[in-house]
């Protein structure tokens, strides 16, 4: 029986990329019907939006690039933790360590840049390479007691969170100088920031680490698309038992999945800490970058280009809040708005149950009118 | 004789891109055994879905004994007497078997408590009025499969059903239980019963139905008198043209030993012995088959030549050298080729293209995966082209079909081609034609025979006693994960394997270590 042309529902909802911008959009008209239910002007939320985005204050009628630099620099954690999260997702693993990961990398960025060499450039560059050596090790311990001992990768990476967390408090307390919340100053080798960057984006906190994750980006599509290594993942991720009979290594797949998906969580914290801050943290709580990350490779299917552009999404909305609230628009509609992009995501399953009925209901009137 | 149980009038039933059912009508006379026959496909499932009330017809009219009947669910169904034998079984299995049957409808006493004495004796009663030898107070796990569905009987017996469906019912039994189901059936009939058999076997139709109603894609081809209708008639009737039963083979021309299996023994999950103390050889140029009833070892068996499976003992050497600790991949490399039991479990990767799973076992190496490990997606996509053409796989988007898209038989045809391409010294093949129609089955039957008179060594383990006996040269029984015997194809009978496939050696054969007892948890 032919299929017939298919509808625009059924195209939308056979598209991944075309399901995820009408969510966004959804989340959006929500968000602007709760801004009217509250008495305020929408229209202002929008007006925030467009200065973040392109540094026109429409109020005021100025312009300054800095917004532009700051809405980047919330953006690339964004997308380095939405990389890790999606990363493990293509292999069948849900890595909810993003934030422990992010958080021993962010440690060893930490002393490598407080007790490391001052050499210029090679100083950061250490720094980087610790940071995601120790983040990919985190990482891997998690895939290897999966693949070894069954152990649920998301009960693992939810405790080692916290092992991280706490170790990551201990360990910096111990560097000679450190009070309760602060370490040294970092020496300006470690520093991952650019001064043309500094003059394009009008002293905005905009640094290297915006060109490292447009490289992780790169590297995530490459090895996941391009390469018999990104093959044997993906065939692991959708299913294990036919990859192993295919003769594919499971259990290398598996720790290894983890050690990456760890490795882009730790860029993720090297550059927090080496790009924004000028000394060293004693974390005082969990900065949530890993688990904002888990809903930045929902929204972004887990492919390399959507994760980079709902990292950019997700980057705008928190960036937007200061502005948000300078206009009389309470901060938290960013959240509601995020939020209901991931429930709406979710539904996805029910979207496809709508529209399967829907096709049945178009076969059953072809069916009875061929007789 | 007129009186109609059951008619199913002009049923039409619609599913997306198919329809199922179209104006099927179906009379089926008081107190008979009507068959219902039709490939996997067919809508047979369908129409006695429609008729016990688990999907809802688009368009027809059902009558029940002259009577217009609504039937919007299984109970409406059981109100009218009519009662269905499911090809899985609905069963708790640490329940036993009264438990079982009063589930839903269980008897109380005064004191609200379940009576379950006297629902025994209402079992024990039926039982023994139908010959069916059932232990009402058995549990569930500990009697066999055969047993199992006669509880299921009892289940719609208890019910006072006197309009039976069975559904596939030998697809779980041995020949001898396939033969015990039939005195069954005739019993049922002398109590006065009316049974709808479904099925695709003819001559399980030859020796229990009175009638036959033929489908075809959906239709209905006709309904004849199976008395004076041949097999060759029904199974042209069904598959539309006609059919060769007969494999055509030549002799086999035996080489070297390529597989040699010694002292095997695998254990399961629970720790029992699947497979125990197993010995079988396999020679270039010829077909070995493995006979049994499921669950008797052949799945460890395979498990551990292909890698699947870590044995506790033994040896298996592929042409002489130890293969039994060796990597999957390695296993590969040496020509192990492997048709998975489980299509959607092993053999493909659903989400995967067509291209990606015909290079599943390939894609690590030259040509798909150059230097620095990258993929030629143009290399992949030419191959599949190829074996597109070579084993006449039919996908609707070519190599970027998705696997899940495809149906079964062409599902199973890319498997045959990536394990045929891999040109194996050894073929294992485990129920290649489970759930296939007629065409495919022919298609892949033919070519795991020209694999044997490539000198390929060819395993083949198969549920349906038929296909072994047609493909193979040597026939292996299989019980309790030992081997009871092995006989030559030629000359071997339908009676001598089933009779080995229950645990009894055949005379005249001396295999040692086939004990015929084993105790081993293969139940």
């Amino acid at each position: 029986m032919k299929a017939g042309g298919k509808t625009f529902l059924e195209r939308v909802a056979s598209s991944n990329p075309a399901i995820s911008a009408l969510v966004v959009l959804l989340g959006f008209l929500c968000g602007t019907l709760l801004v009217i239910a509250v008495g305020k002007d929408p229209l202002n939320m929008y007006r925030a939006i467009f200065q973040v985005l392109t540094g026109w204050d429409l109020t005021r009628g100025t312009w300054n690039s800095r917004y532009i630099g700051e809405w980047l620099v919330a953006s690339v954690p964004l997308i380095l933790c939405g990389l890790s999260m999606g990363f493990a997702a293509r292999t069948g693993l849900f890595n909810i360590g993003g934030e422990g990961q992010y958080i021993v990398g962010l440690t060893a960025a930490q002393f490598v840049a407080l007790l490391g060499p001052q050499v210029p450039v090679l100083h950061w560059i250490l720094a980087v390479t610790a940071a995601m050596s120790a983040a990919a090790l985190w990482g891997g311990i998690v895939g290897y007691l999966k693949a070894r001992y069954s152990v649920s990768e998301v009960v693992a990476t939810i405790m080692m969170n916290y092992i991280a967390f706490f170790a990551s408090r201990y360990l910096t307390q111990l560097i000679p100088g450190t009070n309760t919340y602060k370490t040294p100053n970092f020496p300006e080798t470690a520093r991952l920031a650019n001064d043309w960057l500094l003059d394009l984006t009008n002293k905005s906190r905009l640094n290297n680490g915006l060109f490292i994750a447009l490289l992780a980006v790169l590297f995530f599509w490459f090895i996941m698309e391009k390469t018999r290594t990104g093959f044997a993942l993906r065939a692991t991720g959708f299913n294990k038992d036919a990859a192993r009979y295919g003769g594919i290594d499971v259990t290398k797949n598996l720790v290894l999945a983890m050690a990456i998906s760890g490795m882009f969580a730790g860029l993720a914290g090297a550059i927090v800490s080496l790009g924004s801050f000028s000394y060293g943290r004693v974390l005082g709580g969990m900065d949530g970058y890993g688990f904002t990350g888990i809903a930045v490779a929902l929204v972004g299917n887990s492919t390399a280009p959507g994760t980079l552009i709902s990292g950019l999404l997700f980057g705008m909305l928190q960036s937007a809040q200061p502005l948000m609230q300078s206009r009389q628009i309470p901060k938290e509609v960013t959240y509601i708005i995020s939020g209901l992009v991931v429930v709406f995501i979710s539904l996805r399953a029910g979207f496809g149950l709508i529209l399967e009925a829907r096709s049945k209901q178009r076969a059953r009137k072809e069916a009875t009118r061929d007789e | 004789m007129e009186n109609h149980a059951i008619e199913m009038l002009g049923i039409t039933k619609v599913f997306p891109g198919v329809v199922a059912n179209d104006d099927i009508t179906l009379r089926v006379r008081e107190n008979e055994v009507h068959a219902l026959l039709g490939e996997n496909g067919a809508g047979k499932s369908t129409l006695m879905s429609i008729l016990f009330g688990l999907y809802e017809a688009d368009g027809g009219r059902i009558l029940v004994r002259g009577k217009p009947a609504t039937i919007r669910d299984p109970n409406d169904a059981n109100a009218l007497g009519i009662g269905m034998v499911h090809q899985h079984f609905k069963l708790v299995h640490n329940y036993t078997v009264t438990e079982n049957i009063v589930l839903g409808l269980e008897p109380r006493s005064r004191a609200g408590n379940v009576d379950l004495a006297s629902a025994g004796k209402k079992v024990a009663a039926l039982s023994s009025l139908y010959n069916l030898d059932v232990d009402p107070k058995a549990r569930i796990e500990t009697i066999s499969v055969g047993m199992q569905q006669r509880v299921e009987i009892l289940k719609i017996l208890y019910r006072d059903a006197d309009i039976l469906i069975f559904d596939e019912p030998t697809a779980v039994l041995t020949p001898q239980e396939v033969d015990e189901l039939m005195g069954i059936l005739k019993r049922l009939r002398a109590e006065g019963k009316t049974i709808v058999l479904i099925t695709h076997k003819l001559g399980e139709i030859k020796s229990a139905a009175d009638r036959c109603t033929v489908l075809r894609r959906g239709k209905v081809i006709g309904t004849v008198d199976v008395a004076a209708t041949s097999e060759e008639r029904m199974a042209e009737m069904m598959v539309g043209r006609i059919v060769q039963f007969r494999i055509d083979k030549g002799a086999a021309r035996i080489g070297p030993v390529v597989l040699s299996v010694r002292g095997l023994t695998v254990r399961n999950a629970k720790g029992f012995a699947a497979l125990s103390d197993f010995d079988l050889e396999v020679r270039a140029g010829e077909v070995v088959g493995i006979a049994g009833v499921d669950g008797n070892g052949q799945t460890e068996l395979i498990q551990a030549i292909t890698g699947l499976t870590e044995p506790d003992s033994g040896t298996i050497l592929l042409k002489g050298r130890d293969i039994t600790r060796m990597s999957i991949r390695e296993r590969i490399a040496l020509g192990v080729g492997h048709v998975p039991e489980d299509r959607h479990k092993h053999g493909l990767v659903l989400k995967f293209r067509l291209d990606e799973n015909l290079a599943l076992k390939t894609f690590g190496r030259p040509p798909f995966s150059g230097a620095l490990g990258l993929l030629n997606f143009r290399k992949i996509a030419e191959h599949a082209l190829e074996m597109i053409r070579q084993f006449d796989i039919r996908a609707g988007e070519g190599p970027a079909t998705k696997a899940s898209s495809m149906s079964g038989g062409n599902q199973q045809k890319a498997i045959i081609a990536r394990e045929i391409d891999l040109s194996p010294e050894l073929l294992v093949v485990a129920q290649p034609t489970r759930g296939l129609d007629v065409g495919a089955i022919e298609y892949i039957h033919k070519r795991i025979v020209e694999e044997r008179d490539k000198g390929r060594a060819v395993l083949l383990v198969s549920l349906e006693l038929d296909e072994v006996m047609a493909l193979c040269d040597r026939i292996a029984a299989i019980s309790k994960g030992r081997i009871v015997g092995i006989v030559d194809a030629l000359g071997a009978s339908e009676r001598e394997i089933g009779a080995m496939m229950g645990g009894h050696r055949a005379p005249g054969q001396t295999d040692p270590g086939a004990g015929a007892s084993g105790t081993g948890g293969a139940a």
